[in-house]
């Protein structure tokens, strides 16, 4: 299983790195030609797509999409494959997967803590402030969109590479489609 | 909203995991990945490292540390100590580590939260209060920051800040209890998550804290026995408290 890892400085590569050697999968370079490649991502929107443009990763990421072959974006790599953002004042997204990132409205924001995804029931660790608005959610977490599905486009909110067992074997299965 | 969570907080200085002795120096009490593997599988939801060494030198080994974490525990972990500038807070992030922690830094340049937020996110920043009598000490607590904890508390949320991590210096150690007047107080002047931290001597107490701020900091009560945390998790949930399920 080879898989490709979009590095454009928006953090938490380590920790995905990490998670997928205790899969064994085989990290490569190549986003075009990996069995599955990851958008990870933490921290702004417009900085995270001014860094994607910037290395044409947007471009080799929605001709993946296009030919069908998948593609896991985790965090904000979920947000930034939608139409849009609202955050920072509006950013356009790359166009993966139709709908809009938009500011949470819970009693506490950022939303930082372990919560139930539905269905499936299993707790996954979740640090954001934005969430889709999407009809390809597929599962949701407290109301929130937790897993998106669009094409060979999957997403998750949560962060599975920090999400211990559970996430794990979320990975696991998310690579054994690819 | 999420799980009550449950952070131990592991004092680190010169990569090992020390516990202070009434401030008549410092134990070496084992090895952070060791212990921080260990409290991962007694099902803590959390860790908070926090590096204490006197020296510069000693804190370039810091990044070591959280990259060494990073490889053995899969849970999310904190760093804090030391961190003055975004670059420090960067290196700590890539090494694996998921937030840092600020506290002395952000009090003599409270520019720096907006700097750590704007580039890291709001959710990787966390700030460290810690505070006696409704006023913020600084420099381990040694000195008087001049300022209010509630207005700081709001200043950091404006500023840009993730959650903050809120120790009562009176209580802390003494394992009577959190000083839950303060957490609700705090709680309803920020809308960011509050970590209560200083006091536990029991599950009733971190139960009272998590009814008031949902996520705890666990030091002192732990003894650095990971086996303590898992008895503790058994007594909350018998007091009714909806943990999660680890496995």
């Amino acid at each position: 299983m080879k898989v490709a890892i979009c590095r454009y400085g928006a953090g938490n590569v380590r920790s995905v790195e990490l998670a997928l050697g205790r899969l064994g999968a085989e990290l490569v370079d190549d986003l075009a030609g990996a069995d599955v490649t990851i958008l990870p991502g933490v921290g702004s929107a417009r900085s995270a797509m001014a860094g994607l443009t910037e290395r044409g990763t947007d471009v080799v990421l929605r001709e993946r999409h296009a030919a069908g072959r998948p593609i896991l974006g985790i965090c904000l790599g979920l947000q930034l494959a939608l139409d849009e953002s609202e955050e920072d004042g509006g950013v356009p997204g790359l166009g993966l997967v139709p709908g809009r990132a938009v500011r949470l409205t819970g009693e506490r924001v950022p939303r930082i803590g372990w919560a139930a995804v539905e269905p499936g029931g299993d707790a996954f660790w979740f640090a954001h402030s934005y969430a889709a608005e999407t009809e390809a959610t597929v599962a949701t977490s407290e109301g929130v969109s937790a897993i998106v599905e669009h094409g060979s486009f999957t997403g998750v909110q949560f962060h599975p590479e920090k999400s211990g067992v559970a996430g794990a074997r979320f990975l696991e299965q998310c690579l054994s489609r690819g | 909203m999420p799980l009550p969570r449950l952070i131990p907080c592991l004092d680190v200085a010169d990569g090992r995991v020390v516990k202070g002795v009434k401030f008549q120096g410092l134990r070496d009490v084992g090895d952070p990945v060791e212990l921080g593997a260990a409290y991962s599988d007694a099902g803590a939801d959390e860790l908070v490292f926090l590096d204490i060494s006197a020296t510069v030198d000693a804190r370039v080994s810091a990044v070591d540390v959280a990259a060494r974490v990073a490889e053995q525990v899969t849970i999310p972990f904190t760093f804090g100590g030391g961190i003055r500038t975004l670059d420090d807070a960067t290196a700590v992030l890539e090494a694996g580590a998921d937030k840092i922690g600020v506290n002395s830094a952000a009090l003599a340049r409270p520019e720096l939260i907006e700097e750590l937020a704007r580039t890291l996110g709001s959710q990787a920043v966390v700030v460290a209060i810690d505070t006696e009598d409704g006023r913020v000490r600084s420099h381990a607590a040694t000195r008087d920051a001049a300022r209010d904890t509630i207005e700081w508390a709001r200043e950091c949320e404006q500023r840009g800040a993730g959650e903050l991590l809120v120790t009562s210096i009176d209580r802390d150690g003494t394992q009577n209890g959190y000083d839950l007047d303060l957490l609700a107080r705090l709680g309803a002047a920020v809308s960011l998550p509050v970590i209560a931290s200083g006091g536990a001597g029991n599950a009733q107490h971190i139960a009272a804290a998590l009814e008031v701020s949902r996520a705890a900091l666990l030091a002192s009560i732990l003894h650095e026995r990971p086996a303590r945390l898992i008895t503790l998790r058994d007594e909350l949930r018998d007091l009714g408290v909806n943990l999660r399920d680890a496995r």
